[in-house]
């Protein structure tokens, strides 16, 4: 299981690159792996205002749908156009070209609800997985 | 991302540590622990519409019904035509309760003049075994050999080239017979018969037996273990009902769009119910206008929004590219030129009622 050593994470397997006050986030390898095919990501709009955890994004699989949220509050400037035609991009580089949107933060102190890299594994190690 | 639990006790068939050896994702399914997936669905989707794909379905149930069709009760218990059935040939069908709705869609097999072997859904073994009980008379004699036999199906356009090694002269098989075989020396029946639209055969052999001819088999380079993930995927896309989603007890085969598998000229339980009630919704079979899959539960809406019907099966379909569901449709509802919505009131995505199959490159008939 691959964990990006600088990224923070949410408890619901969301990862968050936050530069100045761009927050770029996706989804773990522990997520893809546990989705399998990504077939459809239904990106949100841009300019929506989102809060730290609410539900934003669906990405389905062949055989589900999963809930994504919102690792940090704040206005969605920017959303991966590529994943509606190339959603396995999830699969195969999460932490990179499989990004989702990105958010300007609102509230940086809100950084301080997700996990670094290190408590991020001890979780997944929590999980059994 | 929520991820969803499981169910906590289940059986288990005769090969659940070569699947956990192999990789397998295993989850409960009708009260089974079954492979889900072994790669991912989509390459293991592609192989068995190109070349050959070898599934555990153990889980399923078989009875064995000796006796005379009619007179032993078994004619009136099915929906099918059963008493002309040529020896070693299979037909489907269905078993109605007495308001008209589905206990279990079955496969009927004619071993012998007086004797049949019953296939029905894992999860409804114990009640069908239980209406058979009731509704067979003292001149029929019945046997569940469901936790004796095993079954494996062999699917895809090389399943014939690959199952002939094993089984010398299955390759003569005709769509829906079947025959006693032997493979490596252990007695088999093999049906041509399947869940996916492509050529394939059902192996039933004894319990303990399977773990060998399942590794024999896999031995075989051309030949891929498949999950139920899978399975699911394939006969949505050849519309093929699941029992639990397009059939159930509350559902009549008549709004299911069984017409096909009922012979309304012989009398059967639950007859008289399901001619003298109008059918009130019917199957309906949609594409999505993008990748956006249907999922059950999802409700089914008009151009107004107006909820029209209920979606019992959704998955995105490779062969398409795109979402495509099953649901049942109001019979009074209207569309305008067969375009629907499904989701909810908030969020609704567009698709087309179409003709079945979805999937029509299919090697069965090959």
């Amino acid at each position: 299981m691959e964990i990006e050593e600088n990224y923070l994470y949410t408890k619901e397997h969301e990862w968050v690159s936050i530069e100045d006050n761009i927050a770029t986030m996706g989804i773990s390898d522990y997520a893809q792996e546990a989705l399998g095919d990504v077939t459809y990501v239904e990106l949100p709009q841009e300019e929506v205002e989102v809060e730290q955890f609410e539900q934003f994004v669906s990405v389905e699989s062949v055989k589900a749908a999963s809930d994504i949220y919102a690792p940090m509050g704040g206005k969605v400037t920017e959303v991966n156009r590529k994943l509606e035609d190339t959603p396995a991009l999830i699969n195969k580089d999460c932490y990179g070209k499989g990004w989702i949107a990105k958010i300007e933060v609102r509230d940086m102190d809100e950084s301080t609800n997700l996990m670094s890299a290190e408590e991020y594994r001890n979780y997944l190690e929590s999980l059994g997985a | 991302m929520s991820l969803l639990p499981t169910e906590i006790s289940f059986h288990h068939t005769p090969l659940e540590d070569e699947h956990i050896a192999l990789g397998a994702k295993m989850v409960g399914f009708g009260g089974w622990f079954m492979p889900l997936q072994y790669e991912n669905i989509i390459s293991e989707w592609e192989y068995n519409r190109k070349k050959v794909s070898i599934f555990d379905c153990s889980h399923m149930g078989e009875f064995i019904i000796k006796g005379e069709a009619v007179i032993g009760g078994l004619d009136r218990i099915v929906t099918q035509t059963i008493a002309d059935m040529p020896l070693k040939t299979c037909r489907y069908g269905a078993m109605l309760n007495d308001s008209g709705g589905v206990i279990d869609d079955l496969i009927v097999y004619r071993k012998a003049p007086q004797e049949w072997m019953i296939v029905v859904n894992a999860a409804n073994i114990e009640k069908a075994a239980r209406h058979f009980r009731a509704h067979l008379n003292h001149n029929a004699h019945f046997e569940d050999i469901s936790f004796k036999t095993a079954k494996l199906d062999l699917q895809g356009p090389q399943s014939r080239d690959v199952l002939k090694i094993f089984a010398p002269g299955v390759e003569k098989l005709n769509y829906y017979t079947f025959d006693q075989f032997q493979i490596l020396g252990i007695p088999c029946l093999i049906s041509r018969t399947g869940y996916t639209g492509e050529l394939g055969y059902e192996i039933y052999c004894p319990w303990e037996k399977c773990k060998e001819i399942w590794k024999s088999i896999l031995n075989n380079d051309t030949v891929k273990p498949t999950g139920l993930g899978v399975r699911d995927v394939l006969r949505v896309e050849m519309c093929y009902s699941l029992y639990g989603h397009e059939l159930e007890e509350n559902i009549s085969p008549l709004e299911a769009g069984l017409e096909k598998f009922i012979d309304e000229q012989k009398e059967f339980i639950g007859r008289r119910a399901i001619l003298s009630r109008q059918p009130l919704r019917r199957i309906v079979y949609f594409v999505s206008a993008s990748r956006k899959s249907p999922r059950a539960g999802h409700k089914i809406l008009d151009d107004q929004g107006q909820d029209i019907g209920e979606v019992t099966s959704g998955t995105f379909s490779p062969a398409l590219e795109k979402g495509i569901g099953i649901g049942f449709m109001n019979i009074m509802a209207k569309t305008v030129e067969n375009k629907i919505f499904f989701g909810d009131q908030k969020n609704k995505a567009a698709a087309s009622v179409v003709q079945r199959p979805f999937y029509k490159g299919g090697s069965l008939k090959a």
